[in-house]
């Protein structure tokens, strides 16, 4: 690669690969983000290679590997371009008939996707509901980027809005730009990124500024920023040198967890493909600007995501948040003015400053602009990652786009903002999702984490997994948070087993308040909504456990029993399967559960292909 | 010269002036554990909140770390301040019955009985005496240790520390067993439950006849059963 001296440079350089390239030649695209690739994209890019080149078709047929599209739930899937025509949870066989069928100009009718709604095939991405109602601005691009080719990412118009600002833009532009688009920071708290831009570049410049991207996401089932590094390392890239620019900060820095290898990969060689271009690093263009990137890998410690307590892990000490003010944009890594901002947040700002802010101001509703990817996970059809405007209902999210339930049990609430969100119940799913309407209704929009329940989940037992994994994963530093959450935790726990009072329960809402009260950063501040907004939503369930002894959700195991009804038709599969012995029975008789023995693992019940174990 | 209100009154004090200094200035109490004259502020035990802002913007901040800010308008014991300390002194009491000092504080706080399932732990994690090593004994043999509930103050793999000097100033200032070391006449020193620390940094059985005047110890004869 040659080193580009000027804006001009690069813009013949993006003329030329444009020009370069035929948009009817069909090109087959296999999304392989670490989804993909967990459920086969791997094989498919093999065989798709082989096929080929065993019949000499690399220049009728393309092919391109990217990162993930969202659809995950019908993975590994291909979309073959310029046709759009998609096809889900192909096999290796299927693969070797789909080239054959592009060589020949056909489709393959029988690997459509069947809308389970209608039972019609779809051919197009763009006609299957998942995908119809979603505005995907950011997730779109991860289909027309390889993440390991920087001439895919410019073909696709990428460091246009970088070379945009560099020749006509001046740094107060770009913060004005960003500011008047209201985006807010996609991490979770929704504070308006253009004034925390503006208040860095109102700090002096003395000993050099930093950005940071914050791509520490933890939250249990929630992986967003996971597939945009993966998919589109560059708009990160490009974003944050457009912030540089706008600040005049002089060092970034992007913290991403251990955890996300292909993530590291990714960005390392997209790293290395911006600097060799000169589009990092010293004299960017040719203008005599000047930012670089470097990655701090993260050793996996939920808190860290907090921005006080990031900062200290970048210095290399334990990660704990400190008190704010003062706050990062005035004290940040060793002392000088840091902005920190989410992945999503970066993958914005190109396309703001690229289609103009007005234009980006104009989704979303007022005061939320924009769009807002959803990691869809749980008791749904659906999973997946859905880029939506805000605003949108979440009734409108779990039924159009996730499809309802996965079988008969009705869905009965959604928990949105990862461990420290609230859960919100059917009865609300008119709630058309923003910072402010999540804040009112007891949860947060946190990073974007979405997980369905239905009858079959049990609040408390909710409550406690996610009280369970802040106990864990609180710094420990404040009393309140880290033992407000042990206490916390214990209380749920005797709930969940049937030995509390009504008491309990009263003390467990008190502490709730105090721990929201007086801890010191966000993690504990937001720990107790998990417990606040069930009691809130679903006291019935807990005053059923703790006057009446029973899971009406027939989770908690110390309050449940499994019998065999009178469907039994003595199959003896489920004797064969209790792992502790606990069923007795004669073939073509009805089994009986020894109480006694029975561990309630479930696996009676799920092996009964006849209704007959239930649980009271 | 930062002007702010406390409790109503006015105050002026220099940049970089905490809350809990300004307050201290003027006269109101503000309970801490944490807290110690010379040493940085932590916020970690959280009884020295209190509450700033109006309306619903209103909220509780430790004072011992919150700078002074202009027209801050503090309140050191609100209601939300009582009912936050009192809960805070339930959990202490909860989990370490034993120091004679969170006895005192919970007493003073009208905290009568705490309703968690008792526990006999020895160390509230306030960090005292890891900021004493390091702030001034310019030692930095022990430091906090895990996260969450494995939370902890020692060395590095529990080994003894090198630049440990053994100067007993971690037992010094800890609030869980201050009685050991601060009275000078035996039959003074009540035994509260000392708590029985033992930094693993240090050599114990040296330290038994140095510092501690009980023989034996309450709080060693309750963890021996």
């Amino acid at each position: 690669m040659k080193r580009l001296k000027s804006i001009d440079d690069f813009k013949a350089l993006q003329g030329l690969i444009i020009a370069d390239r035929d948009p009817s030649i069909s090109t087959i695209v296999i999304p392989a983000g670490t989804c993909g690739q967990a459920s086969g994209a791997n094989d498919l890019m093999r065989i798709t290679k082989r096929e080929l080149l065993a019949k000499g078709l690399t220049d009728k047929i393309h092919l391109r590997i990217t990162g993930c599209h969202g659809f995950c739930e019908m993975e590994p899937s291909v979309l073959i371009e310029p046709q759009g025509t998609f096809y889900p949870k192909v096999s290796i066989e299927d693969m070797v008939r789909i080239v054959e069928a592009i060589e020949k100009g056909e489709v393959l009718e029988d690997l459509f996707f069947v809308d389970p709604e209608t039972g019609v095939a779809v051919e197009k991405q763009d006609d299957i509901p998942f995908f119809k109602k979603q505005v995907r601005t950011i997730l779109a691009r991860n289909e027309r980027v390889d993440p390991i080719r920087i001439h895919n990412y410019i073909e696709s118009g990428g460091y246009s809005a970088l070379a945009g600002v560099l020749t006509n833009g001046k740094p107060k532009w770009v913060v004005e730009q960003v500011k008047s688009s209201g985006l807010r920071g996609r991490g979770g708290a929704g504070f308006s990124t253009g004034l925390k831009w503006e208040m860095l570049a109102g700090q002096s410049n003395g000993h050099g500024k930093f950005l940071v991207c914050n791509a520490d996401e933890g939250d249990p089932g929630a992986y967003m920023d996971r597939s945009v590094l993966e998919g589109n390392p560059h708009s990160i890239i490009e974003g944050m040198i457009i912030g540089a620019y706008g600040t005049g900060a002089t060092e970034g820095v992007v913290y991403v967890r251990n955890e996300y290898p292909l993530a590291i990969k990714h960005l390392v060689i997209a790293l290395g493909q911006a600097r060799g271009l000169g589009l990092l690093s010293d004299d960017i263009l040719g203008t005599g600007f000047s930012f670089d990137i470097k990655i701090v890998r993260g050793a996996g410690a939920f808190v860290c995501g907090e921005e006080t307590a990031l900062i200290r892990s970048i210095e290399g000490k334990m990660g704990e948040p400190r008190q704010r003010p003062p706050f990062p944009v005035q004290k940040g890594i060793d002392g000088r003015p840091t902005a920190i901002n989410n992945v999503e947040t970066w993958a914005n700002i190109p396309i703001i400053i690229g289609d103009g802010a007005q234009q980006f101001a104009k989704i979303g509703t007022k005061g939320n602009s924009g769009t807002k990817i959803f990691s869809l996970v749980g008791k749904i059809k659906n999973t997946g990652l859905v880029e939506v405007p805000m605003g949108i209902t979440i009734g409108e999210i779990v039924y159009d786009i996730g499809g309802g339930p996965v079988d008969k049990a009705k869905i009965k609430a959604v928990q949105t903002g990862g461990p420290s969100g609230g859960c919100i119940p059917a009865q609300k799913f008119d709630l058309p999702i923003d910072y402010d309407s999540l804040i009112e209704a007891g949860s947060i929009m946190g990073s974007g984490g979405m997980i369905v329940m239905d009858e079959n989940t049990c609040m408390v037992d909710v409550a406690k997994y996610f009280m369970n994994f802040l106990k864990d994963e609180s710094c420990g530093k404040c009393l309140t948070c880290r033992k407000g959450t042990q206490r916390m935790y214990e209380i749920l726990d005797d709930i969940s087993k049937g030995q509390a009072t009504l008491e309990h329960l009263e003390l467990l809402e008190e502490l709730a308040e105090v721990v929201k009260d007086t801890t010191m950063c966000g993690l504990g501040q937001t720990a107790p909504n998990p417990v606040l907004s069930t009691i809130r939503y679903f006291h019935d369930e807990y005053i059923e456990h703790i006057k009446n002894k029973r899971c009406p959700a027939g989770v908690c195991k110390e309050l449940i029993t499994y019998f065999i009804n009178e469907n039994c038709t003595g199959c003896m599969v489920c004797l064969r399967d209790c792992p502790e012995g606990a069923i007795t029975g004669e073939k073509k008789e009805l089994h009986v559960i020894d109480p006694s023995k029975c561990i309630k693992c479930g696996v009676c019940k799920s092996v009964c292909k006849f209704d007959a174990v239930d649980v009271n | 010269m930062i002007n702010l209100t406390i409790n109503s009154l006015n105050v002026s004090v220099e940049e970089g002036t905490t809350l809990l200094e300004a307050a201290r200035f003027l006269g109101f109490h503000i309970p801490t554990l944490c807290y110690m004259d010379g040493l940085s502020p932590y916020g970690a035990c959280r009884l020295c909140v209190v509450e700033i802002g109006e309306g619903p913007k209103a909220k509780l901040v430790s004072s011992c770390t919150y700078p002074a800010e202009m027209g801050l308008n503090v309140r050191t014991a609100s209601s939300r301040v009582r009912r936050a300390r009192k809960m805070i002194l339930e959990l202490l009491l909860a989990s370490c019955p034993q120091s004679k000092t969170i006895q005192d504080l919970a007493a003073a706080h009208d905290v009568r009985q705490q309703r968690f399932k008792q526990e006999y732990e020895d160390c509230i994690l306030c960090g005292l005496c890891v900021r004493m090593c390091e702030e001034q004994m310019m030692a930095k043999a022990i430091g906090f240790r895990g996260r969450g509930e494995n939370r902890s103050i020692g060395t590095p793999f529990d080994i003894t520390s090198d630049v440990c000097r053994q100067c007993g100033g971690c037992m010094y200032v800890c609030p869980a067993c201050q009685l050991r070391c601060t009275y000078t006449e035996p039959e003074k020193a009540v035994c509260g439950g000392c708590a029985n620390l033992s930094p693993p940094c240090l050599q114990k059985e040296q330290f038994d006849d140095m510092m501690c005047y009980m023989d034996p110890c309450v709080a060693c004869e309750i963890k021996k059963d």
